[in-house]
């Protein structure tokens, strides 16, 4: 063990190697389009239904966390990323469902036109949002982008001939899924969960390429210091307003995805609370200091719901006080304590060489 | 020509005049200096240079071309970078990522949702050479909030040099420096003043005096003085007023 530990710090000690592995270093810092984290993510995830049942859930509920997965990865890039707080984002996901359940009821019944729709109408719904407020930041945007989701929220009870009021629309066919060479039916909850989870799979690696492409620093160094890369030459404005519609389209793609899996669209997901609850889950998760952050605090969420709540009618105080104890105590949320774990390991490792080899501590 | 020539610029916050009439040009290749007692609207002539602020008189001409009350983007596009009295960086991110974040690599790319910047062998390169230049090698993938103080300046300083500029805007670069952090900045922006046309905003006259070729003196909004070091340490007003002994 000691020998090991004590070759593996070599490298680091002979000087003249030094310059060399710093060139290396230099040159590879490459960003992976697939990780380790994610193959990890899409094994837990995609075996769900061969283990849910046995574990006390159910298949529609991987379905749920899928859907709500994708909408929080698409609702960090604007929080966790840019640091712009949206408190609205229900009206996208809610326009999103509504677009789908139109398409299907009043244009085509096809799956592929009605996430098409979804994802259109979401992205149009914020880019016109956006106009209005991306010249704003924290408090002053949450509060408009509050305004906006109850303006749309009012709009979605009230316009009855489109919408069908409080009861939303009812009886969308969960239908076929054409995919060119065969088609299967979705009705099926389990090949129903496959063609989210494919989704899921397309969105997290699309996320991650786009977080770290020169827009995703761009969006970073908008949180961290507006004004410093505007006078970069950033064009700050277009940027904010940019990933706000992508965020929106984001949204609006789940929201059709979740019309399609509860067969209905209806003004409840538009409600300032549903809009709270997507910050709330990414916040816990850890939406600030990981890509993962959000993945974390969705699967969290809906375990806590079916759990807690199978034990007790109160679980939103239990969760909500959960919330309140993360927030006080690890405002980095789940992927923050992971992260410090990770580091605490590190440095007991480092101690171990430190005792074996002097000079590594040196080295680090 | 002067590289770059702002006339009777003129700026008010409210009832407060902080620039009166200022009238200050700016030469290529040389190192101007700008120096004044606290409030005396040295960094406020910065930002309305910069474009943060729109003059509510006067006209900015840089390289010839009119670019009084353009936006600080617009300005930063046309070759001139700056940097900041109050440290601004990117803390979350490593020194390098600082830099490259600042280089027109990335800039020009802002809108491309699939580049690997950082597996951008040139743009790395570039960007490590840019630390290079301000003493930073080595410190490559230490977060800029963990840098050491003098070695955050530096960064900044790096940061404003990475586009390459064709004018550097400094702003008290030395505050909060020790003497040996002084020392050190001083060696550096002499190496810079060889490639770059640089203003420094300077509280330090010795500092200054080192460095610069031209120096104007701001007091009440108004640019009191401009000479070579020479000719201000003879004009024992400006030297009283610098020292903010008639402030
Ligand atoms: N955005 C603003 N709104 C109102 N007043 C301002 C603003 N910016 C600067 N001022 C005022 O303008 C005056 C000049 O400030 P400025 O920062 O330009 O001085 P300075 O010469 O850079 O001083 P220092 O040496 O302390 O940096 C001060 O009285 C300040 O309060
Ligand atoms: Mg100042």
């Amino acid at each position: 063990m000691n020998q090991r530990v004590a070759q593996s710090s070599n490298p680091l000690l002979t000087n003249d190697s030094g310059e060399h592995s710093h060139r290396v270093a230099l040159t590879t810092q490459k960003t992976a389009i697939i990780t380790k984290q994610m193959i990890c993510m899409f094994i837990i995830l995609g075996t769900f239904p061969l283990w849910s049942e046995w574990v006390g859930l159910y298949n529609y509920l991987g379905a749920e966390i899928a859907i709500w997965i994708i909408y929080a990865l698409g609702f960090n890039l604007l929080l966790g990323y840019t640091g712009l707080p949206s408190f609205g984002h229900g009206a996208f996901f809610g326009i999103g469902a509504y677009a789908y359940g139109l398409t299907q009821l009043g244009i085509i019944e096809s799956v592929w036109a009605g996430i098409f729709f979804s994802v259109l109408a979401g992205g149009i719904a914020a880019a016109v949002v956006a106009c209005f407020i991306s010249h704003r930041r924290g408090i002053y945007y949450a509060l408009m982008t509050i305004a906006f989701g109850q303006i749309f929220w009012f709009t979605s009870m009230r316009w009855h001939t489109l919408t069908g009021g409080e009861d939303g629309l009812l009886n969308i066919h969960r239908g076929e899924l054409n995919l060119g060479f065969f088609s299967f039916s979705l009705s099926e909850t389990s090949s129903l969960f496959y063609f989210i989870f494919a989704i899921v799979m397309l969105v997290t690696v699309g996320l991650w390429r786009l977080v770290h492409s020169p827009y995703g620093k761009a969006l970073q160094a908008i949180r961290m210091n507006e004004m410093r890369a505007r006078f970069l030459g950033y064009n700050v404005w277009l940027i904010k307003w940019s990933v706000f519609m992508i965020s929106g389209a984001i949204a609006g793609l789940a929201g059709g995805l979740f019309a399609l899996v509860q067969q209905s669209a209806y003004p409840d997901v538009m409600s300032l609370h549903a809009s709270g609850l997507i910050v709330m889950l990414t916040l816990i998760g850890g939406g600030f200091v990981s890509y993962w952050g959000p993945v974390l605090g969705a699967i969290v969420f809906f375990m806590a719901r079916d759990t807690l709540g199978a034990m007790t009618e109160t679980w939103l105080l239990w969760y909500g006080l959960m919330f309140m104890l993360v927030i006080i105590f690890k405002p980095e949320g789940i992927a923050g304590l992971w992260q410090d774990l990770m580091k605490r390991r590190e440095k007991r490792q480092l101690k171990v060489n430190g005792s074996t080899e002097n000079a590594s501590g040196e080295a680090k | 020509m002067a590289l770059f020539e702002a006339t009777h610029l003129q700026k008010r916050f409210g009832e407060q005049v902080v620039l009166e009439d200022i009238t200050l040009s700016f030469e290529e290749g040389q190192l101007s200096g700008i120096m004044g007692p606290n409030g005396a609207g040295k960094s406020t002539c910065f930002n309305v240079l910069t474009g943060q602020y729109k003059p509510d008189n006067g006209r900015v001409v840089f390289d010839g071309r009119d670019i009084t009350g353009k936006s600080a983007r617009v300005i930063a596009g046309l070759g001139i970078s700056r940097s900041f009295q109050i440290m601004n960086l990117f803390d979350e991110f490593t020194a390098i990522e600082n830099i490259l974040i600042a280089l027109p690599e990335s800039i020009n790319r802002s809108f491309n949702p699939v580049h690997d910047i950082q597996g951008n062998v040139s743009a790395m390169e570039k960007a490590a050479d840019v630390l290079n230049k301000v003493g930073l090698s080595g410190r490559e993938f230490t977060q800029a909030s963990s840098l050491p103080y003098g070695e955050r300046r530096a960064l900044e300083i790096g940061v404003a040099l990475a586009s390459d500029p064709r004018l550097l805007f400094l702003d008290e670069p030395t505050q909060g420096l020790g003497a040996d952090g002084t020392a050190r900045l001083s060696e550096l922006i002499n190496e810079l003043k060889k490639s770059y046309s640089i203003v420094v905003i300077e509280h330090d006259m010795d500092f200054l005096f080192g460095l610069a070729d031209k120096i104007s003196v701001i007091h009440w909004g108004q640019v009191i003085a401009t000479g070579t070091p020479d000719q201000l340490r003879e004009n024992e007003w400006v030297m009283a007023s610098t020292l903010g002994e008639i402030a």
